[in-house]
């Protein structure tokens, strides 16, 4: 992508995206932008936003610096829509905002605890705003374009709760492994019927019907046998 | 006065420069790629009867680093590529340097081999043994001189001490220990010692979805063994003293600039993130690079920087797009010169900018081939952001953001500096003109 050192010619424009000036995607509150309609603005700036999560995840190594900035961002745009759809208030502590990937399938059953919860807030956001338009290949490059645009239907927890269970009980024993990728994976709610992702994701071993029940027996044999469920799939 | 900035050299290196330092003389400089090699240059003396070639670097060692891994429990690859370089004061004849990707950091000794041994008795000139027969005397080996060779070769290895990504190691001013940070931790090591290493710093918290901030970078102050700063994707400093606690968890100082209002906009958080952050020489002060800007904080004042430098003002009204094609998340460096009163960073069209301290004057300058001839003087560039437009100007929108220059680095004595642009170094030298006043 980079060129080699071929002098650029001012008329070549092509490769360059052109860059108009965003006013409008300041803050709602700043005086410059009063006559923008901030909730559209918003609305595509929270898709864009869920759309580099959803690329950022999809990695077998997120970016951790990435990813915690995109997610912020996303909370800092989450907290202007709100007041705008009149939401309720979300039950503390604020769930990081939950979006659809469901490549990197948690058997970790803490989460299901917290996925109650999540569920719900995510069933108001749904409303929102609607699933973002398939980007043609704009994204950064060298992160793979998963096939399906992530709709806000299908929802997954950035809900590292299950980095908890594996974290403590196994520190002592497996010093070098990291738990990042626990910390990081996310659920699919298969079981709530919601549209899979791409299928180049891994974890599809788990059956896809598993409820609450199985779900418990899981988080005992996790703990009881400190079997470690390694995520399959290759890296990037 | 005009600035010339001769060219001291410029190399095409097979892959992407990601790391440049020199050592403390200045006399060597390193550079790590994208592939996990290093290629160390080392400056020629400046000959009286060549008078124009006035200390050039040329080549004085490349080698292999690290290779690509690949961590079989997570189906993880990890990159080769060098993050990192730092250089331990030399104690003897031969250079030290550390360098390291992602997970690992490794020292390696740079020794010269200008000499051997020539006249052995049981072998012959190619070693092979010789018929006792013919040995009728016996005689002492001498040293005769070689071509110079450059042998490098691993000391240490420091292994599986990082969980995360390794962004920053700076080696302490005891010369003994040295610390690696990654995005969540740091550890300090020694550098005898690599099957262990203390964790000084640790901000994962205990349930990964309260995780708001990550460490951006880190470095140990130049003359206090027990202090040291970490900066955070959230624009904070924390100096940190290493006699309060054994984990260093609660700052000794927290310096922080409050929000400006005016400015305010949902990619104010990370424009304000901290890409680097590096003590000066004296000490007293550090510089912090941010999306936007470089500041100068006094470690005495933790309210605010004592003072801000616009590095591409331009770019804030572009902020969503740059969002968009994930540039705002690039990393600068910065740098300082020798004597603390010129600062340094790069940024987007392979143009990099110095501020002067003192004079509150700036520049722009552009590191390309056009400009790299050997003695070329150096032309200052201007962004023009709509408005009067003068000749050479560059508009906003003709900004190349591939060319981004993210690794520079500053002569420890003299006013040289390394430029790193993508896969060239250039290295250029100010010479203030004779008849110049």
């Amino acid at each position: 992508m980079l060129s080699k050192g071929l002098k650029r010619k001012r008329e070549e424009e092509e490769e360059k995206e052109p860059l108009a000036v965003d006013a409008w995607w300041l803050d709602p509150g700043h005086a410059s932008v009063a006559q923008a309609p901030p909730a559209v603005a918003s609305s595509s700036l929270f898709d864009l936003s869920v759309l580099k999560l959803h690329h950022s995840l999809q990695q077998s190594e997120p970016n951790l610096r990435h990813l915690v900035l995109v997610v912020n961002t996303l909370r800092r745009i989450q907290a202007s829509m709100a007041p705008a759809a009149a939401l309720p208030p979300v039950p503390s502590p604020p769930a990081a905002p939950s979006v659809a990937d469901n490549l990197l399938a948690s058997s970790d059953a803490a989460l299901s605890a917290s996925m109650a919860s999540l569920l719900e807030d995510l069933s108001h956001i749904e409303g929102l705003s609607q699933a973002p338009q398939p980007l043609a290949d704009e994204g950064p490059p060298g992160r793979s374009i998963g096939g399906a645009a992530p709709s806000l239907g299908a929802l997954d927890l950035l809900g590292p709760a299950t980095g908890c269970l594996l974290d403590d009980g196994l520190e002592g024993l497996f010093e070098d492994i990291d738990t990042s990728m626990y910390d990081n994976e996310l659920w699919a709610p298969a079981s709530e019927g919601l549209k899979p992702g791409p299928e180049d994701g891994p974890g599809k071993e788990e059956a896809p019907e598993l409820d609450e029940a199985e779900l418990d027996y899981l988080m005992d044999v996790l703990v009881g046998t400190q079997a470690l469920e390694r995520p399959p799939g290759p890296g990037r | 006065m005009s600035i010339t900035k001769t060219l001291l050299g410029r190399r095409d290196l097979a892959d992407i420069i990601s790391t440049v330092e020199f050592n403390h003389t200045g006399e060597l400089l390193a550079t790590g790629d994208k592939g996990g090699r290093v290629v160390i240059f080392q400056r020629e003396p400046e000959s009286k009867n060549a008078p124009h070639s006035q200390g050039e670097y040329d080549v004085y060692s490349t080698f292999q680093s690290h290779e690509p891994e690949f961590d079989y429990l997570k189906s993880l690859e990890i990159e080769e590529k060098i993050n990192k370089i730092k250089w331990l004061p030399q104690q003897n004849a031969a250079h030290s340097l550390l360098s390291t990707n992602d997970k690992t950091i490794k020292l390696w000794k740079i020794t010269e081999r200008d000499k051997r041994p020539e006249g052995y008795n049981l072998k012959d000139e190619e070693g092979k043994l010789k018929d006792l027969s013919t040995v009728t005397s016996l005689q002492v080996p001498v040293l005769k001189p070689m071509d110079l060779m450059v042998e490098v070769s691993p000391r240490r290895i420091f292994a599986n001490g990082h969980t995360y990504h390794i962004n920053s190691i700076s080696v302490n001013s005891d010369c003994e220990t040295y610390m690696s940070a990654d995005d969540l931790r740091i550890n300090l090591w020694h550098l005898a010692i690599t099957d262990r290493s203390f964790n000084i710093v640790d901000i994962k918290p205990a349930n990964m979805e309260d995780l708001t901030e990550v460490i951006t970078a880190s470095e140990f102050h130049p003359h206090h063994c027990n202090l040291f700063v970490y900066s955070s994707s959230k624009g904070s400093l924390r100096l940190c003293d290493m006699r309060a606690a054994a984990l260093c968890d609660k700052h000794s100082k927290l310096f922080e600039e409050p929000e400006d209002p005016s400015n305010r906009s949902f990619f104010s958080e990370i424009i304000s993130s901290v890409s680097d952050v590096k003590f000066s020489h004296s000490g007293r002060y550090m510089l912090t690079r941010d999306y936007l800007t470089v500041k100068v904080w006094d470690l005495n004042m933790e309210a605010r920087p004592i003072e801000t430098y616009q590095v591409h003002d331009y770019l804030r009204s572009k902020l969503c797009s740059l969002y968009e094609n994930d540039c705002i998340f690039d990393k600068f460096e910065c740098a300082w010169n020798g004597s603390d009163s010129v600062i340094m960073t790069g940024a987007y069209n392979n143009f990099f900018r110095m501020f002067d301290r003192n004079t509150k004057r700036d520049v722009t300058l552009e590191a390309s081939r056009e400009s790299s001839k050997p003695r070329a003087v150096l032309k200052p560039r201007r962004v023009c952001v709509g408005g009067k437009r003068r000749r050479d100007d560059i508009s906003v929108d003709s900004l190349d953001f591939t060319k981004k220059i993210l690794h520079t680095a500053w002569h420890p004595a003299e006013n040289i500096i390394a430029i790193a642009a993508t896969n060239n170094l250039y290295i250029f030298q100010d010479k203030v003109n004779s008849d110049m006043h």
